[in-house]
């Protein structure tokens, strides 16, 4: 697992909202370079710049100025519908809310992703079956959101993010709805698929409890990178952990 | 793509059973209506056409009184003469035949049977002016026409009646106080145009029933057959022209007489259902456009309602053109949806206002694909604004709404 170039790259990335009296820096130049396979978690106050990161990191949102390089291409030149395309290829999301499909059963919810890569429907069962399996869900195949516990929902979602098999999977606030419990069976989740699978994964989180799981934490203030630390996550390899820690 | 787009627009629907049920009354209603009215208008049209024809196409009757009824008051207006019959016989060009007609009624009698009928006596050329087809027997010879003998052609009511639908030919009944001969069955023709059973009838030599029935030798009703290469009216006026001397009418005296032309009553009635069907169909169309407008509707609400779900497609890797493509591929396949009830439910329709109305059933191939294509096109007209708004989400924000 190589990991130069960097899977991503952001150089003095800008980011500003509104126009003239009214604008607002919300990103004031942030570079951040992001290993293949590294466990990422992004914390910082609320304004500081984390969520607008992570939504450009996510290509949901450009940068007003600066560069965003995605395994060495620019991303900051692309398009909507390129971006949606990228994202359709390389990134899952994983939402606070869980946002599955409502009235939908977890397997149409896991298979969203493979009906817009245009997968055959024995192909699409398969993989969303699989995914399913990943996260110990796949006896719940059948259940609709409403029928699932919070901690269930965000499985399935995590389902959905990776059925896939992106490069990065993107959380944000990822147990923002759970209690301590779920939170800490969501986190073991994510570790064992950053671990297992090499999914490199970005997390947006406030709580300290859940930024321990990942082995480098970037720390968001005023529209900057404040700081950047690697850890040594329990579980984690330590010798991957100490690649991330080099940058 | 298409097939993606279509399995997740019926997906849609399916979660939303009672809000897509809604969304498409509009059209359901509409189309029923369209396909109901145009295809009613199309029934009465023919229903109308066949009972005119049944009198006759190109035929002229010519009766005493003016024009319909009688007329208010004054002394009546004398028959014609038989005179007057050979005489537009002979003297009018285009004149094909001329079918004089005395009329009584009698009851007739079979065994334990007795039937109150029509009694029509007429020539040969009555079966000429306007054909009419024999079920069994024959028609009179022309030496039992003038000989006046008591031989009868029957309707085929008077057939079921007398002689309980059994056959007829050959049998002698009482009509009145006449012993008369069976020698033909009519083929059935059904309801008048204006009601009345033209089948009720027996038809005799005109000289036997002015002899034996109304004891004169005048003339109730000419029909005339008018050659097809000449024009109703003209024939019409030269008839007028003609009756008029013989009848000593001068000056600016008003005709005791009307000619009454099949041609243009058939005309008349024909054009004028086919303008009130225009008008109901306008008026259901107009419904049409307003279960458009429905679909349109609701679907805005559930653009808006969808937002977030929107925003997880979006940030899923869904590009603006599939999102608009399954909001528009929903929209179509809704309409279409109550386009198909709406055919389903107009069959039924037609089916019950046909019985009840007494028309015959009709499948109308043109309307129904018509009414169809139309419904496919509103989805696409009024789901195209709100698919176009769906898919002009940001997704960021489309996440973020509650």
């Amino acid at each position: 697992m190589a990991s130069n170039p960097p899977l991503i790259e952001l150089r003095g990335v800008t980011k500003v909202y509104g126009e003239g009296a009214t604008q607002f820096h919300a990103l004031k130049g942030v570079d951040l370079d992001i290993a293949v396979g590294d466990f990422v978690a992004v914390m910082g106050p609320s304004g500081s710049g984390k969520s607008t990161t992570m939504n450009i990191l996510g290509c949901l949102d450009v940068p007003s100025g600066g560069t965003f390089l995605f395994r060495g291409h620019h991303v900051e030149a692309l398009d909507r519908d390129q971006r949606a395309l990228l994202r359709r290829r390389y990134l899952g999301f994983v939402f606070q809310g869980f946002n599955l499909l409502s009235r939908t059963s977890a397997l149409e919810n896991v298979e969203l992703p493979l009906l817009y890569r245009g997968d055959d429907k024995k192909a699409r069962r398969a993989a969303a079956m699989g995914a399913l399996e990943k996260v110990g869900l796949d006896r719940w195949w059948d259940h609709t959101p409403a029928e699932l516990s919070g901690g269930q929902q965000q499985r399935v979602a995590i389902a959905r993010a990776i059925v896939t098999q992106p490069d990065v999977l993107l959380a944000d606030e990822p147990t923002g709805n759970l209690d301590s419990e779920r939170s800490v069976e969501i986190m073991e989740l994510l570790t064992g698929l950053n671990r297992d699978s090499g999914i490199t994964v970005l997390m947006v989180t406030h709580e300290a409890d859940m930024a321990a799981y990942a082995r480098t934490v970037v720390h968001f203030r005023d529209g900057l990178v404040e700081r950047i630390e690697a850890q040594h996550p329990p579980g984690a390899p330590v010798s991957a952990a100490a690649g991330a820690g080099n940058d | 793509m298409l097939g993606t787009t279509f399995l997740l627009a019926i997906r849609s629907i399916r979660r939303h059973l009672l809000r897509s049920f809604l969304t498409i009354l509009g059209i359901v209603i509409g189309v029923g209506a369209v396909v109901t009215m145009v295809t009613l208008g199309k029934a009465t049209t023919a229903q109308v056409q066949q009972n005119i024809s049944s009198l006759g196409t190109n035929i002229l009757q010519i009766r005493p009184g003016q024009g319909f009824g009688r007329g208010g008051g004054g002394p009546r207006p004398p028959d014609f003469k038989p005179e007057d019959v050979t005489a537009i016989a002979t003297q009018i060009a285009g004149v094909t035949a001329v079918a004089p007609q005395a009329q009584s009624t009698a009851t007739a009698i079979y065994e334990g049977a007795n039937w109150s009928t029509t009694i029509n006596g007429t020539t040969n050329a009555y079966f000429t002016v306007q054909p009419w087809p024999l079920a069994s027997g024959r028609y009179w010879t022309p030496a039992e026409q003038s000989a006046g003998k008591a031989v009868c052609i029957i309707g085929n009511t008077v057939r079921q009646n007398l002689f309980r639908g059994g056959e007829a030919v050959g049998l002698r009944f009482r009509l009145g106080n006449v012993s008369c001969d069976v020698i033909g069955v009519l083929s059935t023709r059904g309801q008048a145009g204006f009601g009345g059973d033209q089948d009720d009838v027996v038809i005799m030599p005109i000289n036997a029933v002015q002899r034996r029935f109304t004891g004169t030798r005048d003339v109730r009703l000419m029909l005339v057959g008018v050659d097809q290469r000449y024009a109703n009216a003209s024939v019409q006026a030269s008839i007028t022209d003609l009756l008029r001397e013989r009848r000593n009418i001068t000056g600016g005296k008003q005709d005791d007489f009307n000619i009454f032309d099949t041609k243009q009553i058939s005309d008349t009635l024909t054009s004028t259902t086919q303008l009130l069907t225009r008008i109901v169909t306008a008026v259901a169309a107009i419904s049409l456009i307003v279960g458009g407008i429905g679909i349109m509707n609701i679907m805005l609400v559930s653009v808006t309602e969808r937002t977030r779900e929107i925003g997880i497609r979006l940030a899923i890797g869904a590009v603006a053109n599939e999102v608009l493509m399954q909001f528009l591929v929903e929209a179509v396949v809704l309409s279409m949806l109550g386009g198909l009830v709406g055919l389903v439910l107009a069959q039924v329709a037609i089916g019950a206002l046909s019985w009840a109305g007494g028309l015959p059933f009709l499948f109308v191939p043109d309307i129904n694909v018509v009414a169809f294509a139309i419904s496919a096109l509103i989805g696409v007209v009024f789901g195209y604004f709100p698919a176009r708004r769906a898919a002009a989400l940001n997704p960021i924000d489309a996440l973020r709404h509650e």
